[in-house]
């Protein structure tokens, strides 16, 4: 291992720029995963509609982003739409619409298999018990939707979270990117750069991924039964 | 199954030998004691019944007897080898000591007669012909003679637990243990599975059984052992014990089952 | 839109060779995935002292990190401190780092369906540990954990796609410089995204009927 080296994460302003290029990382994923929730649970209302053809599109929407990879996707919107359309769309922008469009797919489903495996009974013994709409969702069926989309919902934050370390392959200047930047300035005065850069960038992503895929676990067991 | 009973068994019969000696034996899980001290023998060719509440500790004392669990104290003298010390060959042993188990456990992606010969072949390194022969006999002791390429799936329960016995059977053991083994059956089937364990009783088979059929208990039992709140409160002949029970616990018990049968 | 035929026609054994390679370097990362997978699961299964912490602490730093960083750890980073792989070497191995923590939890998923109670009863007939794993434990978990193992394989297939940053010259790269070069971007495009769906979808069909088949013949016990 190179005893020397390591000093280039710290040196000048190089600890912050690989930070603030994980914010950037971070800030794509959370918009992301804001708007693709949004728009994802109204898809997975959508799809328990009772409409052959409306669930039936809403499926092939899903399956093209399970079947198509997503870098395949970035680069689709990245080198087609904008000369297209004459839109100028930046990096991030791009990557902001595939991870919303992608987690609406991916929320929809799980929106979609909470409702579907919502038990009859549950909704009869509340109206046995005397109670009204409003405290049905609010006692009975919301809190057992929520306790079957948590735990793979949270996962798919942590996809999104590793997804984004792609953007960088679309031009985005994020944590990477400034990574990239870092060893190329200092590859006379640290030409072991790339492996401390990359180790750390490494641990960056396990530091942000590792306490979400705890969660959902923790979730997961937690309400099994 | 009929057949069982009449075949007599000459070098199976009681003689006297004393096969198992259960000497304080304590079981705890983490701070909970589980068997606080239990004596029990066994002689060759004797029917011992175990009663008592659920949770008395009756199904943990046969799981030690088979080393499924590690005991804390005491012994376990199987014909004079202790196996509550830490160097016990079970594989070899649990050839001896076989085990019918209350959710029958049969291997699912195996046909019954797979079932049957797992131990014999692999274990016991028997002669396929030799072992695929007593297994068919057995077989038809049980009155299944024609299901040995079905799989589990395709029997019933009552059917799935005849298999379970003559899997055991199959390995030729000194003494079974039945835990609980028509817990899980429907009514109408529990009588073929204790038909098949009477025979076995009949044929001089020592066996230690764990139960919650009264009546059966009273027929296979040559003595009952009462356990109550990880102890041994009384043992005593079947006829006995049902009709004057000597402890005030055993008394509690079979009144709760009386009660159940009004 | 009017696409450039004679174009497509052109370049179809670009992406033909590059198909090549995606299938080549998927293939060879699934098959050590598996083994590594069912190797870690054994180990974990067997609760092996000292093993058993390192391949849970693996786990988690492979399924929480991505792969482009991986990948770039190992092409770039790894040769500062004397290990140099080629571009292929690098991608096999990187997407085994991956695959391997993934098909360990499908096969340590299947593992734990089978029931504490199979185990006992497998071990009243006096087989040993390695004969119970061998004869009643490893038939079972196979048969449950086939679905993920082949959702992992599909997601592994696709993982692919991110070896073209280490300069392989895959799909992705085929793509990207034929846009380069002629400018010939809807039909760059299609060709790569008909290329995915050519090796991916039918994959995905075939899992959906075998999860379906297995469902249908669930052992019952």
């Amino acid at each position: 291992m190179p005893n020397s080296g390591i000093e280039v994460l710290f040196e000048g302003s190089n600890f912050e720029r690989l930070l603030g290029g994980l914010l950037v990382t971070i800030e794509i994923s959370f918009v992301s995963i804001v708007i693709g929730t949004v728009l994802g649970v109204l898809m997975g209302l959508l799809r328990t509609v009772n409409s052959r053809p409306l669930r039936l599109v809403l499926r092939l929407y899903l399956e093209a982003f399970r079947i198509i990879p997503i870098l395949v996707w970035l680069y689709v919107v990245h080198f087609s739409f904008s000369p297209m359309l004459h839109i100028d769309i930046s990096g991030g922008a791009t990557a902001i619409l595939v991870f919303s469009l992608w987690g609406a797919a991916e929320i929809g489903d799980i929106v979609r298999g909470a409702l579907e495996s919502m038990p009859k009974h549950q909704v009869e013994s509340g109206h046995a018990l005397g109670l009204s709409r409003g405290q049905l969702y609010r006692y009975i069926l919301i809190p057992q939707a929520v306790r079957r989309m948590l735990p793979g919902s949270i996962n798919l934050a942590t996809r999104i979270v590793k997804t984004t370390s792609l953007v960088v392959l679309i031009g985005v200047i994020e944590v990477v990117k400034i990574g990239q930047q870092i060893i190329e300035l200092g590859v006379i005065k640290a030409p072991n750069a790339s492996f401390w850069v990359y180790g750390f960038i490494f641990i960056l992503y396990f530091i942000v991924c590792y306490p979400l895929s705890r969660l959902s676990r923790r979730f997961e067991r937690k309400w099994q039964n | 199954m009929a057949k069982l009973a009449e075949e007599g068994n000459a070098d199976m019969t009681k003689t006297g030998e004393l096969l198992l000696k259960v000497q304080g034996v304590h079981k705890t899980f983490g701070d909970r004691q589980v068997l606080k001290g239990i004596d029990l023998q066994v002689e060759r060719g004797e029917v011992i019944v175990i009663l008592g509440p659920s949770g008395c500790g009756k199904s943990t004392l046969l799981r030690c007897l088979n080393g499924l669990e590690p005991v804390q104290g005491g012994h376990i003298l199987y014909r004079g080898q202790d196996l509550a010390g830490g160097d016990v060959n079970w594989r070899e042993l649990r050839q001896h000591i076989g085990m019918v188990f209350q959710n029958y456990e049969l291997f699912p992606h195996m046909t019954v007669l797979e079932n049957i010969l797992l131990g014999p072949l692999k274990v016991q390194r028997r002669e396929r012909a030799e072992a695929q022969q007593q297994a068919q006999e057995l077989l038809g002791r049980v009155g299944l003679a024609d299901r040995a390429g079905d799989y589990p799936r395709q029997l019933s329960g009552g059917q799935k637990q005849r298999i379970a016995i003559v899997r055991a059977l199959c390995m030729n053991p000194d003494i079974i243990l039945f835990d609980e083994v028509t817990a899980s059956l429907d009514p109408e089937m529990v009588r073929e599975v204790l038909d098949v364990i009477l025979g076995l009783a009949k044929q001089g088979m020592t066996m230690i059984i764990v139960t919650h059929e009264m009546g059966f208990a009273k027929s296979v039992g040559d003595r009952i052992v009462f356990m109550d709140q990880g102890t041994v409160c009384e043992v005593a002949p079947p006829e006995q014990f049902f009709t004057s029970p000597a402890t005030e616990r055993a008394q509690h018990f079979l009144n709760i089952f009386e009660y159940n049968k009004l | 839109m009017n696409l450039d035929w004679e174009f497509i026609m052109e370049s179809l054994p670009l992406y033909g060779d590059a198909m090549w390679l995606t299938v080549k370097l998927a293939l060879i990362a699934i098959v050590l995935s598996l083994v590594l997978g069912l190797v870690f699961s054994l180990v974990l299964f067997y609760k092996v002292k000292g093993l058993r912490s390192i391949i849970l602490a693996y786990i988690e730093l492979s399924r929480n990190t991505p792969l482009l960083v991986q990948l770039f750890f190992l092409y770039y980073g790894l040769p500062k401190v004397g290990i140099h792989m080629s571009e292929f070497q690098c991608a096999v191995a990187g997407m085994t780092f991956l695959g391997g923590s993934y098909m360990t939890e499908a096969f340590r998923s299947g593992i734990e369906a089978v029931g504490r109670t199979q185990l006992e009863s497998g071990l009243s007939i006096g087989l040993s540990r390695v004969q119970l794993a061998r004869y009643v434990i490893l038939p079972q978990a196979l048969a449950i954990s086939i679905p993920s193992l082949g959702a992992n394989a599909i997601f592994l297939l696709k993982e692919t796609s991110i070896v073209g940053a280490i300069a392989l010259m895959d799909l992705m790269n085929v793509a990207k410089d034929l846009i380069g070069m002629h400018y010939k971007t809807a039909e760059s495009l299609l060709l790569l995204v008909l290329a995915y769906l050519i090796l991916v979808l039918p994959l995905s069909l075939l899992l959906t009927w075998v999860e379906r088949k297995v469902r249908h013949a669930e052992f019952g016990n």
